[in-house]
């Protein structure tokens, strides 16, 4: 479980996060959802410790952020920032290399070249794994970073509006590869995301942030409602339900 | 099968340095050995310290065009030298051990480098165009005040100070050669055994953090090799503005692999290859008629101006 507590987080004396206290539960998919400027990224930032703690504590099962080594924390938790751009000329097979580094440092025994080459393999990269990042589309780009997070195999995955610039069936794929990983593997993922439909679909729980604070957690299907448009988005959008999922219209 | 351009490096460097100590020899081998032997370790000590300086510099600000002499760390070391001439006086300077006054200077750009470019380096989301421009103001910065400080002091003072601060292959400060061997191994050797964290580091603050880096305490190591590095190679030849830039760019064209384990060693070749070769062509072909830095900035240069115009500012 991932329990942050009391997290306070100002900028040039702009508060950001306002006293947060919240538990994010081991298992299952949870999406953190809000308007522009909530909180969401500095929260996740927070817990993926890439923003220096203010005051609060965050904890990652035993390992409190802070006061253990990020080595070890690299073992537990993967993080996959918004953007990334790479200077270096990396093939697909190198940067999925990488997420071994936690586990051994750049010196990848058999056992790592094995979890190096499932990795290619659970995500069809089979026939790109020789080809430089630079040479593949965004999606595809992508693809390979998140299959680097999967080769470090760690408990926790944390993603940052991973769907951006994707079309619906790059979006639909990942969305369907990481609630896989969580259903048949039993990781732990939480997710930014911008599009409330794809969280109800496929999270099992919402996070709901407005202005640096913790609006409401909860099931998908309990959450997102037409008050919660109103209250928290400020927008007057209709709710459906479809296969007993709520469907935000546009 | 691909040709390993490390063994071809090896190869090629090796005949160069055989060059360089043979041709139009004369016979006299115990003055020859002595002579050009020390000529030639400074000349690859030189090499090293600039490849190595500036791979690791780009490295850690993620960047592939900028390099130390471009952020004006040999400018910063030649207004140290100059302030501790104008302070002490030349007399005073020239009384004082070199080696002393060269531990001195280092201590000196280790702790402003430190300062500066500790900030400007820990801003891990700052924009690179800021970080460029911040480097050529620093250049200018450093050369005026250097500028202002020899308009201040009297002639013989200016003498002692002109003496370091230019680049000069033919006439190497081979009084310093000792420690700055001894360091220059230290930090080759600390910048070797950090190889593969440091291609964590390449690939950017975030990914470097997800795989358990700390990213900027490896930045301030880093800094400080890049500061041993650069007051070596600047007090034994002066600052050379363009090598670093030249070389390394050469390297990552040929390099099999983008890893530190293949570009440290390529880079270090190359480097050694251009000057020893160079050496020797200048010294023995074409009589001295120009001095290496000048067709080094020269060349360096163009591939600078390549660089920019090719890639934009990425």
């Amino acid at each position: 479980m991932i329990t942050v507590e009391n997290l306070n987080y100002s900028v040039n004396g702009t508060q950001i996060l306002h006293d947060v206290s919240v538990d994010l539960p081991k298992g299952g998919m949870t999406a953190l959802i809000g308007p522009n400027g909530a909180g969401k990224s500095t929260l996740l930032s927070h817990v993926s410790r890439l923003l220096p703690l203010q005051t609060g504590r965050v904890r990652v099962d035993d390992l409190e952020i802070g006061h253990c080594a990020s080595s070890d924390l690299a073992r537990k938790l993967a993080i996959l920032p918004q953007q990334v751009h790479f200077v270096t000329r990396l093939s697909v097979r190198e940067l999925i290399r990488f997420g071994r580094y936690p586990h051994c440092k750049g010196r990848l025994g058999p056992k790592d070249h094995a979890r190096v080459d499932a990795a290619i393999e659970a995500f069809g990269l089979e026939a790109l794994s020789d080809r430089f990042l630079d040479t593949l589309s965004g999606g595809q780009r992508h693809k390979a970073h998140v299959a680097m997070t999967y080769a470090q195999d760690t408990d926790y995955l944390l993603l940052d509006e991973p769907l951006n610039n994707l079309d619906i069936a790059a979006s639909r794929a990942l969305m369907a590869l990481l609630r896989d990983l969580a259903d048949t593997q039993n990781k732990t993922i939480v997710i930014v995301l911008h599009d409330i439909n794809f969280a109800a679909h496929y999270a099992d729980h919402l996070v709901v942030m407005k202005d640096g604070q913790i609006n409401c957690t909860g099931r998908p299907e309990d959450l997102v409602t037409t008050a919660l448009l109103r209250d928290v988005f400020g927008t007057a959008a209709n709710v459906e339900m479809v296969c007993n999922k709520p469907y935000v219209l546009p | 099968m691909r040709i390993n351009p490390l063994i071809i490096g090896t190869l090629v460097l090796l005949g160069c340095c055989v060059l360089f100590m043979t041709l139009n020899s004369g016979g006299h081998w115990e003055f020859i050995l002595k002579f050009r032997g020390r000529k030639l370790a400074a000349l690859l000590l030189v090499g090293m310290s600039v490849s190595t300086a500036t791979l690791l510099f780009q490295t850690i600000s993620r960047n592939h065009i900028l390099t130390p002499s471009i952020m004006g760390f040999d400018a910063l070391y030649v207004l140290i030298l100059t302030m501790s001439v104008f302070v002490i006086g030349s007399a005073g300077f020239n009384q004082l051990p070199s080696q002393v006054v060269f531990t001195l200077n280092l201590v000196l750009l280790i702790a402003a480098s430190l300062a500066l470019f500790g900030t400007l380096l820990g801003q891990h989301r700052a924009d690179l165009m800021r970080m460029v421009l911040t480097g050529i103001i620093f250049g200018i910065l450093f050369r005026s005040l250097t500028a202002f400080v020899n308009r201040m002091i009297d002639p013989n003072e200016f003498a002692t100070i002109q003496v370091r601060s230019y680049a000069r292959f033919n006439y190497i400060d081979v009084s310093l050669l000792t420690i700055s061997v001894v360091l220059c191994t230290i930090a080759l050797i600390a910048c070797w055994r950090m190889r593969r964290q440091l291609d964590v580091v390449a690939l950017g603050y975030e990914t470097a953090v997800n795989l358990g880096e700390n990213v900027k305490r490896r930045q301030t190591q880093v800094l400080i090799l890049v500061a041993v590095l650069v007051s070596v190679s600047t007090a034994l030849v002066g600052p050379v503005a363009f090598l670093g830039l030249l070389v390394v760019s050469l390297a990552r064209l040929v390099a099999p692999n983008q890893t530190h384990a293949t570009l440290l060693p390529l880079c270090a070749l190359i480097a050694g290859i251009i000057l020893v070769g160079g050496q020797t062509i200048l010294e023995h072909i074409l009589g001295l008629a120009t001095p290496l830095s000048v067709v080094v900035d020269f060349v360096g240069g163009l591939v600078f101006l390549a660089l920019v115009l090719r890639k934009g500012w990425t």
